[in-house]
């Protein structure tokens, strides 16, 4: 691993962590780019942003969410100490509305009268569609084809919400098609419209900003973990999709030595099926969406798409600081495949009563591994980024039950 | 102003200068609608009145484009078409043509995937004159852009409607061969500009340099193509032209017989459009 003395600086002046990262847009988009970096950067250092960040994070979201000790989970696997960080809790049910809240006061900042989104799950569409309603902006979501077939719980709620829904056929109508015609939408209307990125993905600042208001998941947990254990966690686990709640829980820790940081990617049928979404596993760095990362690709630079039963981890894809974590070794990212996550969907929800939405089962399944063979009093604290509401139909298809 | 690489670029729009009239320049997609149909459309622009050549690069996510360049990008990735093949292309028409300029236009991770080094090397040895880059602005010049100008080849930028007056120094500073003013806040192939807002932004950009100012994404008619040749150096048609191929497809996405005289007769009446526009004198 490389040693630095701290991995948390974030991005440079120009945008990159390490290699990745930076601002590959048209030139259309680059002076609203560059508009945005201003905005935030003295939004951040603005207490009464935060301050109001606080305020709704508390009264409109639910935070803190718990940290919960899941005993039975921690039984059955016979060894470490299972923790979940309970943002399936959330207003919306997923840690994503963190993001758009705080997006969404930024874009009220610049005076911004329109918002765009894309969204694979619905989730990130869902928490956007909310915080337009709940200021009264007028909200586009871009989600693909296939995904709208996949998610049609979502698509209503977004519907109710007062959301116009446009379905991407572009592509494999997936995510990234997804994101591509809402960066198209954007360069079309960039004077009134502010885009609502639902990952720490995109150029500069996007993927530090998403970052900076996800942290409020390890921040809490950092606090809870002392109180209820008086120490740090030893492990963290998280799922990634583009890596928006990993780096959410990871980022406050990234400097203390003793926290193992692991990142579970969605191995799909499995890394050598060639269907998959782990960028880092199965990917190599590319220039796409604003930034340069790890990415699903052939031999001549096209991009390739992602499968995964779960269609918030379906991008092909990573936001630009995991790969820096990546190369310089301070988090380890593995995977674990569609049936893996399955199983563990089964089990969480029989021994916890919590049903999980897919994504963190992923998470969950690599918990399963690593647990069992660590010692008893070894904290591990997986985040619990969605419920699972969402994911009953794709879930009761491959069960076989008729709904 | 940097590194000027002296380029066909350069050499023709001094000849058109000389000449008093504005270039026009065709945008197509190598390999669409197959190899063949557009090789053949490549050997024709020149004769039917190109006086420089655009040749998009296939990407599978082409996020400034609309739905015709995206759909001639997937069928010329379909049929097998790559960056290292659009050079072959290149190369090929080289042996028959060594005076048109040829720009090559896309996206950067097919380039930075081939390697940025060997692409240069590989493209100045085929005969490619400049690059247009979408998503490689200014603030990302290190990738590409310098070691561009170090190869010989012209990197020519985007300039939009957005691109302020106190930006537009730095889109300008590594700028060689043309700058290419994007006339709508769009994507190619959806909106038409209006001639008199893009005569003012022209204006704004010749005020800060001497470079040629080429405009494009909103060029359909042969009508539009002179108005704007008459307000600017040259004008660009692209989406009008896929258009073309995309109507002459029959119901298995195969090229029709009439493909490449329907492309070329288009090119031919946009070409007389644009050369009868009178040229408005450059302030000096
Ligand atoms: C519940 C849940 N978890 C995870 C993700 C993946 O996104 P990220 O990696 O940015 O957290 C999504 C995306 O939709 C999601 O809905």
């Amino acid at each position: 691993m490389t040693k630095l003395n701290t991995f948390r600086s974030g991005v440079d002046e120009t945008g990159h962590f390490g290699i990745y990262g930076g601002r590959f847009v048209a030139e259309t988009l680059m002076p609203l780019i560059l508009d945005v970096e201003k905005a935030w950067e003295e939004a951040r250092h603005d207490d009464d942003f935060w301050a109001e960040f606080d305020y709704l994070m508390k009264h409109y979201v639910g935070r803190p969410s718990p940290l919960y000790f899941a005993e039975r989970l921690t039984e059955h696997f016979g060894g470490a100490k299972v923790y979940f960080k309970r943002d399936e809790l959330n207003h919306t049910g997923a840690h994503k509305i963190n993001n758009t809240i705080g997006q969404i006061l930024l874009a009220r900042r610049m005076g911004k009268k329109r918002i765009i989104a894309e969204t694979g799950a619905g989730q990130h569409g869902v928490a956007t569609a909310t915080v337009c309603a709940l200021f009264g902006i007028p909200c586009v979501v871009y989600m693909g084809e296939t995904d709208v077939e996949r998610q049609k719980p979502n698509v209503f709620r977004m519907r109710l919400l007062g959301a116009e829904i446009v379905p991407v056929t572009a592509g494999t109508g997936t995510l990234k098609d997804a994101m591509n015609e809402a960066l198209r939408d954007w360069v079309a209307n960039v004077e009134d419209t502010f885009y609502i990125i639902g990952t720490a993905a995109g150029p500069h600042p996007y993927p530090a900003m998403v970052r900076d208001f996800q942290c409020v998941i390890g921040n809490e947990t950092r606090e809870q973990m002392q109180e209820m254990e008086g120490r740090l966690p030893d492990t963290l686990v998280a799922a990634i999709g583009g890596g928006s709640n990993a780096i959410g829980l990871f980022h406050p820790f990234l400097d203390d030595d003793s926290v193992n940081i692991i990142g579970v990617e969605a191995a799909g049928h499995g890394i050598e099926s060639g269907e998959h979404c782990a960028s880092l596993n199965g990917g190599r760095p590319g220039v796409l969406h604003g930034n340069r990362t790890y990415l699903l690709q052939d031999e001549d630079g096209q991009i390739k798409d992602g499968y995964s039963i779960s269609a918030g981890l379906d991008y092909p894809g990573i936001g630009p600081e995991h790969a820096w974590l990546r190369d310089i070794g301070r988090v380890e990212y593995v995977s674990a495949t569609d049936v893996e996550a399955l199983e563990a969907f089964k089990l969480c929800t029989a021994k916890e009563g919590i049903i999980p939405a897919l994504e963190p089962c992923h998470a969950l399944a690599y918990v399963g591994k690593i647990a069992p063979k660590l010692p008893k009093d070894h904290l591990i604290v997986m985040n619990m980024c969605g419920r699972g509401d969402k994911d009953i139909f794709a879930v009761a298809e491959r069960f076989g039950f008729e709904m | 102003m940097s590194k000027q690489p002296e380029t066909r670029i350069t050499r023709r729009f001094r000849k058109l200068q000389e000449e008093g009239r504005p270039g026009f320049i065709t945008f197509t997609t190598a390999g669409d609608p197959d190899l063949e149909t557009s090789v053949k459309i490549l050997d024709g622009l020149a004769e039917a009145g190109a006086d420089l050549i655009e040749i998009g690069v296939p990407f599978s996510d082409p996020m400034a484009d609309g739905p015709a360049i995206q759909a001639s990008s997937l069928r010329a990735i379909k049929g097998g078409m790559s960056l290292r093949k659009t050079l072959a292309i290149v190369a090929d028409y080289r042996k028959k043509d060594d005076e048109t300029p040829i720009v090559l236009m896309g996206y950067y991770n097919p380039i930075y995937i081939y390697g940025v080094d060997a692409f240069l090397a590989d493209a100045k040895k085929a005969g490619v004159d400049g690059l247009i880059v979408v998503d490689l602005p200014p603030e990302e010049e290190g990738e590409l852009c310098l070691p561009a100008l170090d190869a010989g080849i012209n990197f020519i930028y985007l300039t939009a409607p957005t691109t302020t007056d106190a930006r537009l120094p730095r889109v300008l500073e590594h700028a060689s061969g043309f700058v290419y003013f994007v006339s709508i806040t769009g994507i190619t192939g959806t909106r038409s500009a209006v001639t008199a807002d893009v005569a003012g932004h022209v204006g704004r950009i010749r005020a800060k340099t001497d470079l040629p100012v080429a405009v494009g994404f909103g060029i359909r008619t042969p009508e539009q193509a002179a108005e704007i040749a008459s307000v600017a150096d040259a004008a660009v048609v692209g989406s009008a032209l896929v258009d073309q191929i995309t109507a002459n497809l029959d119901d298995n996405g195969k090229p029709g017989p009439g493909t490449v005289d329907a492309v070329l007769g288009l090119v031919r009446s946009l070409a007389e459009g644009v050369h009868g526009a009178r040229k408005t004198e450059k302030a000096s």
